[in-house]
């Protein structure tokens, strides 16, 4: 299976590849158009700034690209985020692949910590993509934007309020966590998307 | 819900755990890589690896060392110890690392902090404060591994540190490490309930009971705690197991 990691100006792209390794497949990281659109199974990965990495992405014409994949998109954290429709972080316009707003945690009281940053349960799951997955398990968050519920909404997290820690459209999905960190669940998480 | 978390720190020298001693189900206590593997597999749901290398020429030793964990690790970790640059910390983060730590030199410059910040974004900067409770009752900030006093207060500099761009503060009481007595509750609690990152308690973990009162009336995010772990005085999985007994948000 050829499985493209989407390279752009963002963090974390390594541990993505080295979750796959543990699981033993091996993946491309690349920026380069054909090498993405010919791939059977694209992961966008990402811990960074919405504006900065959409500008990139424009900048190279791989806004378009991945809006047009045919092939299972997985996004992670950042790059869920980027799959929205805009974000609230330096008031981004966004790929536009899910039409869910991405905003901003207003913490309700000063003891609430902005950005989230740890375990948290994942709840109301759906899709493949959560096969034998059990209900609440914890996977590991750091943001500090979420994506609204939507119809797209695959699963979800109560972090301040209730919002989608995971969405899914045609052969896009976006987990706002990072199943590459998330332990056994987390690697449980990447097969099966590898099995879609 | 958001959980409090336990996290296991390793000291590195010259690539080799400094603490560890015997576990059955590894072969090489003295192998980082082994060592955190075991933690990962317990239930750790971070890892602090603190270098304490004192050559320069060795730190290659430590980014070969976060690449071998980076590969193995399937949790989160902080890579701390000896960082004084923007190239410091790209090379770990570029390696695998989570999250670096500064101290000293985010002391003595704390333009780094912000830097650092830029760069690679709040999340992965974990400021470290050794700190120390003096006679006139106050928290005051120590350097250079805790041999050096400043007389800046430990609430100012998290307060400054903060504001610069630290996404969370590995905070270690001199007074409690090695104790194994307690955690530091009042400084801990004041931080946790002032500041609007986490907030790492170190220093003093003995038992169970220091835990949930860490995570109670210390108002902390994490506790941090090195050779009751390495020693076996406290398995991870059963002190999960009495925090989440006890009513503590905790992942089993």
């Amino acid at each position: 299976m050829n499985i493209a990691i989407v390279q752009y100006n963002a963090g974390n792209i390594q541990s993505v590849l080295y979750a796959l390794e543990r699981i033993g497949v091996s993946a491309l990281v690349t920026d380069n158009v054909e090498q993405i659109q010919k791939a059977d199974k694209v992961i966008f990965p990402g811990v960074g700034e919405a504006s900065t990495a959409m500008q990139y992405l424009r900048e190279r014409k791989l806004d378009v690209v991945l809006q047009n994949l045919k092939q299972p998109v997985l996004g992670i954290c950042l790059g869920m985020q980027l799959m929205c429709a805009h974000s609230e972080e330096n008031d981004t316009t966004c790929l536009g692949i899910f039409d869910n707003e991405v905003k901003y945690f207003v913490p309700k009281i000063s003891s609430i910590k902005v950005p989230q940053m740890g375990w948290n349960n994942i709840t109301q799951l759906k899709t493949g993509l959560f096969q034998d997955i059990p209900e609440n398990s914890y996977a590991y968050f750091v943001h500090g934007y979420y994506a609204e519920l939507s119809k797209y909404t695959i699963a979800t997290t109560q972090y301040i309020q209730e919002y989608s820690s995971a969405l899914h459209r045609d052969n896009f999905y976006g987990v706002q966590f990072h199943p590459e960190k998330s332990a056994a669940i987390g690697e449980q998480i990447l097969q099966n998307f590898l099995n879609i | 819900m958001l959980t409090k978390r336990i996290i296991p720190c390793l000291d590195i020298k010259d690539g080799r755990t400094v603490k560890g001693v015997n576990f059955e189900a590894i072969k090489d206590a003295g192998d980082p890589v082994e060592l955190a593997a075991l933690y990962a597999a317990q239930g750790a749901d971070e890892l602090v690896f603190l270098d304490i290398t004192a050559t320069v020429e060795k730190r290659k030793t430590l980014s070969e060392l976060v690449n071998k964990i980076a590969h193995r690790i399937n949790i989160p970790f902080t890579v701390g110890g000896g960082i004084k640059s923007v190239e410091d910390v790209s090379v770990l983060l570029q390696n695998g690392a989570d999250k670096i730590s500064i101290n000293t030199a985010a002391f003595e410059k704390p333009t780094l902090i912000e830097l650092i910040a830029k760069n690679f974004g709040s999340q992965c900067v974990v400021l470290a404060i050794d700190a120390k409770k003096e006679a006139d009752g106050e928290w005051y900030v120590y350097l250079h591994g805790g041999r050096t006093k400043t007389d800046r207060l430990v609430k100012d500099w998290a307060r400054e540190a903060v504001d610069l761009g630290v996404g969370e503060i590995l905070l270690t009481s001199m007074n409690h490490d090695g104790t194994k007595q307690g955690f530091a509750l009042d400084i801990t609690s004041q931080l946790a309930s002032t500041l609007p990152v986490p907030i790492i308690a170190s220093g003093g973990g003995g038992n169970e009971q220091h835990f949930f009162d860490v995570f109670t009336s210390g108002q902390a995010d994490a506790a941090l705690a090195a050779s009751i772990f390495h020693y076996k005085e406290i398995a991870i999985p059963d002190l999960k197991k009495y925090l989440a007994i006890k009513g503590i948000a905790i992942r089993l």
